[in-house]
């Protein structure tokens, strides 16, 4: 006790010298952890949503990409396929296939265009109003309604601009229909709509008389989030009847489709017949394509670990020679106690108390961090997944 | 108190050598020890403290022949028996001028910190002036003050022996007088012999006797 008590009276003494090393220790312990925490859950978060969709079909060309944009609504942006691929899995009998429209955005967060059935597919649940019924209808995740500030009965433009070359295209106002309850997963950072709302947005499908005028927006309209924006479709009651399409469904596009199998016998049969090289779609597995992912991803961690135990041996050798400095210095301390009759090795267990006292509290510290991390682990690795989206 | 007879001791590394055939001090004496720098004078004392081990002669401090004893025991003899005062002080930069003066009981299990302990360090503070500035560390206090805390560090175990080591070498005239004086009346309060190696000629006639050290020496110094 009396060791720690002195210990403690010297670390407090000179509390400016004991709370960088405390600190510069803490650090040491904490970054390799918290590193761990994050990439763990970064592994679990990936792979779990890379296991929880089976297939996924889309343009051939590169499958990290495809299945970035269709399952993480990512920046990439793989070619369309035609709907009558959709069709086609319909038909087969062996699979659910669920389009997934990611073309667009609004205020940086992807518009998803797809079919009620993947709210069952990915089982997330409504946490305020309703799910999608009407063309124009709007559901945003939770990370969306936080950020914007926005919840049922607000609505949401999208961004002004024109993928496929298209003229005369003006964003859509969505009126917001629900809020989905936090995931966790690139869903909460998405805007949901029926796919046929996003071919609207695209301009492959239009109403008459639906555009909402500059005068109207200076008349007082709370819709418009981009100033730069004068004149916007609004799909309402009275003018939804006259929202039609152009040309043949089967030829409107979709970013991808999450193909469902029935069973494994269903899998196989559809992965078979997707093999052909010389198709213009792909089949893919996406648990393997992230799987392939988080392998690099660990590669390339492997090298950070060498970087960070490097990092970590040169920062301890400097705490330990701070620690050698400071007990050179105490040199007198030390022959005056042996002089008033200290007991043998009293002075090692001084300086071990301090030493170890340093090291509890910078791993205190280090640990507090870390749990901070576990616990939001989840969260931040969700929002990290997210960017770039 | 002190009784020395045929004491031997040489440092492995130098041709300096210590000869001490008699000496002795009576347990209230004063005496002062003189000699050139090198002479063996802190080298003696280090010896009646344990610290050092003689290579032949007999070394009986209180009734006890400190030579014969195990190093746990010597650092237990001193710590109970003797009080040490310094030139430079010694203090803790860290500690309080409190916790300074109870250091010796946080370093050894020879002593227990108890209640009388507290009350003793507050006692002597009080009477050597210093009582409203416990809670000051060394730093905020002049040399004087930081002498008279080094000396109630050295008497608040209640030794039977004092041995200071240039104890005034670091204070100004006046200063010296009075902390000299404190030591001996704090000494003659606890009943403890004072055992003072000085350069110091001035205060000499202070003391009851005076040792010169030359005699002793035998070779260069350590």
């Amino acid at each position: 006790m009396n060791a720690l008590y002195l210990a403690f009276a010297y670390l407090r003494y000179h509390w400016g010298r004991s709370l960088i090393l405390t600190l510069v220790a803490a650090l040491i312990l904490f970054v390799p952890l918290a590193t761990q925490i994050l990439l763990s859950s970064s592994e679990r978060a990936l792979v779990a949503r890379g296991e929880a969709t089976p297939l996924l079909l889309g343009s051939r060309g590169s499958q990290l990409d495809l299945t970035m944009a269709a399952l993480y609504f990512s920046d990439e942006r793989p070619d369309p396929i035609p709907m009558r691929e959709v069709e086609v899995i319909w038909e087969s009998g062996l699979a659910i296939p669920i389009p997934v429209h990611t073309a667009f955005s609004s205020s940086e967060f992807r518009i998803v265009g797809t079919s009620l059935d993947y709210f069952d597919f990915r089982d997330v649940e409504i946490a305020e109003g309703r799910g999608l019924s009407v063309l124009g209808d709007a559901v945003i995740g939770s990370d969306v309604a936080e950020t914007l500030g926005k919840g049922v009965g607000d609505s949401i433009l999208s961004s002004p601009e024109n993928l496929f070359d298209l003229d005369g295209v003006y964003p859509l106002e969505m009126p917001i229909v629900g809020v989905l309850a936090p995931t966790n997963s690139p869903d909460d950072q998405a805007i949901f709509v029926d796919i046929k709302t996003a071919w609207v947005i695209q301009g492959i499908g239009h109403g008459h008389e639906d555009v909402v005028t500059a005068a109207e927006v200076a008349a007082g309209s709370d819709a418009v989030s981009n100033a730069a924006v004068v004149q916007y479709q609004r799909i309402t009651q009275d003018n939804i009847e006259s929202f039609h399409f152009h040309g043949s469904q089967d030829d409107f596009p979709t970013s991808a489709v999450i193909v469902v199998p029935n069973d494994t016998r269903s899998a196989t049969i559809l992965k078979g017949r997707y093999l052909d090289t010389e198709l213009p779609t792909q089949m893919v597995e996406p648990a393997g394509v992230i799987q392939g992912l988080v392998d690099r991803i660990f590669r390339i961690k492997s090298l950070l670990d060498v970087v960070t135990t490097i990092i970590a041996i040169a920062a301890l050798a400097a705490i330990g020679l701070a620690v050698f400095l400071s007990y050179r210095l105490r040199a007198r301390e030390i022959a005056t106690a042996v002089k008033l009759g200290a007991r043998r090795g009293m002075v090692l267990r001084l300086l071990s108390a301090e030493t170890i006292t340093l090291l509890l509290v910078s791993s205190g510290i280090a640990g507090v961090g870390a749990f901070i991390v576990s616990r939001n682990a989840e969260s931040w690795v969700g929002w990290l997944l997210a960017l770039g989206s | 108190m002190i009784s020395v007879e045929d004491l031997s001791f040489r440092y492995s590394d130098t041709s300096f050598r210590l000869r001490v055939p008699e000496f002795s001090l009576r347990n209230d004496d004063r005496v002062a020890i003189v000699g050139p720098s090198g002479s063996g004078k802190t080298t003696l004392l280090n010896l009646i403290a344990g610290i050092l081990t003689p290579e032949a002669g007999r070394i009986d401090v209180a009734g006890t022949d400190v030579a014969q004893l195990s190093d746990v025991d010597r650092r237990r003899f001193r710590a109970s028996t003797i009080g040490f005062v310094f030139q430079d002080f010694a203090l803790l930069d860290y500690l309080s001028a409190r916790q300074n003066i109870l250091y010796p009981y946080r370093i050894t299990p020879a002593l227990t910190l108890d209640a009388a302990a507290r009350d003793r360090s507050e006692a002597l503070a009080a009477s050597c002036g210093i009582g409203d500035k416990l809670d000051r560390h060394p730093n905020a206090l002049s040399q004087g003050e930081q002498q008279r805390v080094a000396i109630c560090r050295a008497l608040v175990t209640q030794p039977k022996l004092i041995l200071s080591d240039e104890a005034t070498g670091n204070l100004d005239p006046d200063s010296k007088s009075r902390i000299l004086d404190l030591l001996f009346e704090q000494a003659t309060q606890a009943g403890a012999a004072v055992l003072a190696v000085t350069h110091d000629h001035e205060l000499l006639p202070r003391f009851e006797r005076v040792l010169d050290f030359a005699q002793f020496r035998e070779g260069a110094a350590a």
